[in-house]
């Protein structure tokens, strides 16, 4: 990246672009959330640490947190999986499977909460099977688990594949020829250099579980300091009209989205010098 | 993508606009009613039937739309600005949280007969059919082995309705106390697996996912699931004792001033007080005021929140506000 | 997100490579596909096969009751304006951060991406603070007789928020990518800076723009959690379509709650085919 180089751009158009693109994020984003900030600064700093460090909203972060963080696990390992699969062997219905993916864009986060709990509850489709085995999943901080691995699913292929296309022929071939096995190949060649790029897809899926709400309060059984996740410890502030004890815990959550995006950001930074 | 279907796009988009626009203009005398959930049925037919004898009275044309919510949800987006012009919300906390904003006038609890409550429900449990875990009062709820669902009180009107109902039975047991009473309830919540956030995410729960023994509901809720549901499945249990809600309703001053709308609103209310609303609300198994009105619910011992608790506002702070006594039993049946 | 299109394009050298052996390649895909199969084929399955259970007349009856009609034209309503306004937005956005150098670009992409992770709870929330009676702008919308929140408005401001990103993020990348040599060439040939963007970079970014706008449409039409905090759930007026789900489904019409549902699922799958043929368009074009 040429940040600071100086160019004699003969390109026109970059003022009112950038001035609208400036102007549209203000009106759109930045004031709104800096609203949220505002009302909360109306808290004194007591009042604030008692709204964001009560013990029930303690655990909520290490639910929401611990369950992202186990999510984003899931997904990086079987995330690369597929992306390998989808990038390297043949089967037939691929380009289904492919599209199939991005189904958790796509699909509203109501319609897939409703829907994993039909699945996944003590009578559904999967949940009947689990169930009898004593593995209970929906009303569980593990329904939050597959909330979470759900929605962030796409993230991890989605990074992840592009580089497995690109990754040249003859690094492996040249592994081989040294006599690394398979497997010794991809562990000492081929996963650092995808490594930046999973742990990019697996931040991505963390920042989207973080926040999710739509499709977990489903699935959650939403017990206190069990299965409880932030965003609706927000809600249940809202509830109690207390306004700025939600926008104080939403200003947390806030600044927590902010550091991991800018995290993102810097990984995607690394992982392009990496692969140039 | 030319830039001819830019702008057709665009153009597109302004007269979609523009014909909403002209769709709202062209409405005639409309009334929101902004309501908690497990109200949906009886005012679907309580609004049909006001409409009819409004025009027969008046000749004039009345619309009235519907909103529904958690209770406490409803409260908050009419004080954010959703223009109710009439509330009927589950408890007078909601109400009085909406008055504290100016949009009432103080008072307003008076201003309609039986302290604003044209029909009073109670708590009662639906249970799977043939009752396998024998649930007959309070008391076996908190056996071990009985799975209770419940909503969150945190969140959700009806929960509240169904914790201060445990807590009353408790403290009203002889020998009861305070901390009997307390007692009694960790107990309960001890035996709850999932807390929904809503009265009707708690019986989809129950219904939908076969999770739990028993479902504390609405007395109305526990009838409509059964009559949406098959008698087949579930039966409702009345307990020996139970609280005695009173969902209040009320004209929200500010709204109806602005909207010109006070005449019909406070009609509509009353309304609700004549032979023919109650036997609306008894037919949706709320129970009439009017004692004349023939009802099929079960007698049983019922006891009022000021009674038990001091009123809502007191019971509010002593049990659900944040670190008050459910977030302590709660913290503690997590811990176990 | 990345954009997978751009690299999508660079696909398949056509060389073979050494692989794994047949046992393992089977073993991999199998798991690959279960684990598939299990998050993503099974749900989407559940809701057709809920939708239907009652039959196709229960069904469309379902889609034509006048509450669900009004969701559905409020829906619409609502993604005919967001997405064109994020459209906007994306082009000069992307063409300002992938044609110039400046300080501070970094920042900007995050910031760009922001409304992407945060809460959807919290996205209601600022709009309530700011045009709710309580909030900064009250009093005066009030004054003035304008609703925003609880009103189609809000709705649409909420929508616009959770779906700023999309299109943006889909063209910053690809933009770059292509980098700006063809643009000057037309510059430098006497072509007009409108001319040059509507006969150089528009072609090029296209299929990119048609992606965007797929993706930026389906969370439009499919976002719950912002929309219900602004929405007021009036019926008939101010429910969305996942809203109305909700409803349904609140009212034990199980059957009904799942048919509405299946017409975003349904608008999810479309969505995949355009996509696919647009990553599909976007190889030949490389191509060639």
């Amino acid at each position: 990246m040429k940040l600071f180089a100086k160019h004699n751009n003969v390109l026109p158009g970059f003022g009112p672009t950038m001035g609208y693109t400036l102007l549209y994020l203000s009106l759109v984003v930045l004031i709104p959330l800096s609203a949220l900030v505002f009302k909360t600064a109306g808290l004194s700093w007591s009042g604030f640490l008692e709204a964001v460090a009560a013990p029930r909203v303690l655990a909520s972060y290490r639910i929401t947190f611990g369950a992202a963080l186990a999510a984003a696990g899931i997904n990086a390992v079987f995330g690369v999986l597929v992306a390998w699969v989808l990038v390297r062997y043949p089967f037939p219905g691929k380009r289904l499977v492919d599209a199939l993916v991005d189904l958790p864009f796509a699909l509203p986060t109501a319609v897939a909460g409703i829907t994993l709990a039909t699945v996944y509850s003590a009578n559904g489709w999967v949940g009947r099977y689990l169930e009898p085995r004593g593995i209970k999943v929906a009303f569980t901080p593990l329904g939050i688990i597959i909330a979470m691995t759900f929605i962030g699913l796409p993230f991890v292929v989605r990074t992840v594949q592009p580089v497995i296309e690109e990754l040249d022929a003859e690094i492996e071939e040249a592994a081989a020829c040294l006599g690394a096995s398979r497997w010794q190949t991809f562990c000492r060649v081929l996963f650092p250099l995808l490594t930046p790029s999973v742990l990019t897809g697996f931040a991505l899926a963390f920042a989207r579980g973080v926040g999710e709400y739509g499709s977990i309060i489903f699935i959650a059984g939403n017990m206190p300091m069990v299965s409880e996740i932030t965003p609706l410890i927000i809600i249940t502030k809202l509830e109690q009209y207390d306004y700025q004890g939600a926008t104080a815990v939403a200003t947390v959550m806030l600044l927590a989205s902010f550091v991991l995006l800018l995290v993102i950001n810097l990984l995607q930074k690394w992982s392009r010098r990496y692969a140039e | 993508m030319k830039s001819a279907s830019f702008r057709k796009l665009t153009a597109s988009a302004v007269l979609a606009l523009g014909l909403f626009a002209a769709g709202l203009a062209s409405a005639e005398t409309t009334l929101l009613n902004v309501s908690y959930d497990p109200t949906r049925e009886l005012y679907t037919d309580f609004n049909g039937a006001f409409a009819k004898y409004w025009q027969k009275k008046t000749g004039e044309k009345v619309t009235i739309k519907q909103s529904h919510g958690g209770s406490g949800k409803q409260a908050r987006a009419v004080i954010d600005g959703l223009e109710a012009d009439v509330v009927t919300l589950a408890l007078a906390y909601d109400i009085d949280a909406i008055a504290e904003k100016g949009l009432i006038k103080p008072g307003w609890q008076k201003e309609l007969p039986h302290n604003s409550s044209p029909y009073t429900s109670t708590i009662v449990f639906l249970v799977r059919k043939g009752n396998p875990k024998k649930i007959k009062d309070w008391g076996d709820l908190v056996k071990p082995g009985v799975s209770v669902i419940t909503p969150n009180p945190k969140t959700s009107g009806g929960a509240r309705w169904n914790y201060l109902a445990a807590w009353a039975y408790a403290l009203h047991q002889k020998g009861g106390n305070e901390s009997k009473a307390r007692e009694f309830v960790t107990s309960l919540f001890k035996n709850v697996p999932v807390l929904d956030s809503g009265a009707r995410g708690s019986t989809n729960t129950f219904v939908q996912r076969g999770l739990g023994d028993v479902l504390l509901a609405w007395e109305n809720e526990a009838f409509l699931a059964i009559n949406e549901l098959g008698p087949d499945k579930f039966e409702v249990v009345t307990p020996s004792e139970s609280i005695l809600a009173e969902p209040p309703v009320t004209v929200i001053d500010k709204v109806a001033d602005k909207r010109g709308t006070r005449k019909v609103a406070e009609e509509y209310l009353k309304y609700l007080y004549t032979d023919e609303g109650q036997k609306i609300a008894a037919k949706h198994y709320y129970r009439p005021i009017n004692k004349k009105i023939p009802t099929k619910l079960a007698k049983l011992k019922l006891y009022t929140i000021d009674q038990s608790f001091g009123g809502w506002q007191k019971a509010q702070k002593t049990h659900f506000s944040d670190g008050g006594i459910f977030d302590q039993i709660t913290g503690a049946a997590a811990k176990k | 997100m990345s954009a997978p299109i751009t690299k999508h394009a660079a696909r398949q050298h056509g060389s073979r490579r050494i692989s794994e052996p047949a046992a393992v390649r089977w073993l991999l895909t199998a798991i690959a596909l279960a684990f598939l199969a299990l998050f993503l084929a099974l749900p989407l399955a559940a809701v057709f096969s809920q939708a239907f259970e009652k039959g196709w007349e229960t069904y469309l009856a379902a889609l034509k009751e006048p509450d669900t009609l009004a969701a559905v034209k409020l829906t619409l309503l609502t993604a005919a304006v967001a997405v064109p306004l994020n459209l906007v937005f994306g082009v000069a956005a992307s063409w300002a951060i992938a044609k110039f150098s400046f300080t501070g670009k970094n920042l900007l992409i995050t910031l760009i991406d922001l409304p992407f992770s945060v809460s959807p709870v919290i996205s209601g929330l600022i709009y309530v603070l700011i045009f709710g009676r309580q909030g900064w702008l009250g009093p005066w919308l009030e004054a003035h007789d304008i609703k925003i929140v609880f009103a189609v408005p809000g709705i649409i401001l909420a929508t616009v928020f959770v779906t700023f990103p999309f299109i943006a993020r889909e063209l910053i990348p690809l933009m770059e990518s292509q980098g700006k040599d063809e643009e000057e060439a037309a510059m430098v040939l006497g072509a007009s800076g409108l001319q040059t963007f509507f006969r150089v970079t528009l072609p090029n970014i296209k299929w990119g723009i048609i992606y965007g706008v797929i993706l930026c449409n389906a969370r439009a039409m499919g976002e719950f959690g912002a929309v219900s905090v602004v929405s007021g759930h009036i019926r008939g007026m101010t429910n969305t379509v996942p809203l109305q789900v909700e409803i349904l489904y609140n009212e034990y019409n199980y059957t009904a709650a799942f048919a509405v549902a299946s017409l975003l699922a349904f608008l999810a799958l479309v969505t995949l085919v355009v996509k696919t043929i647009a990553e599909w368009q976007v190889q030949r074009q490389l191509q060639d």
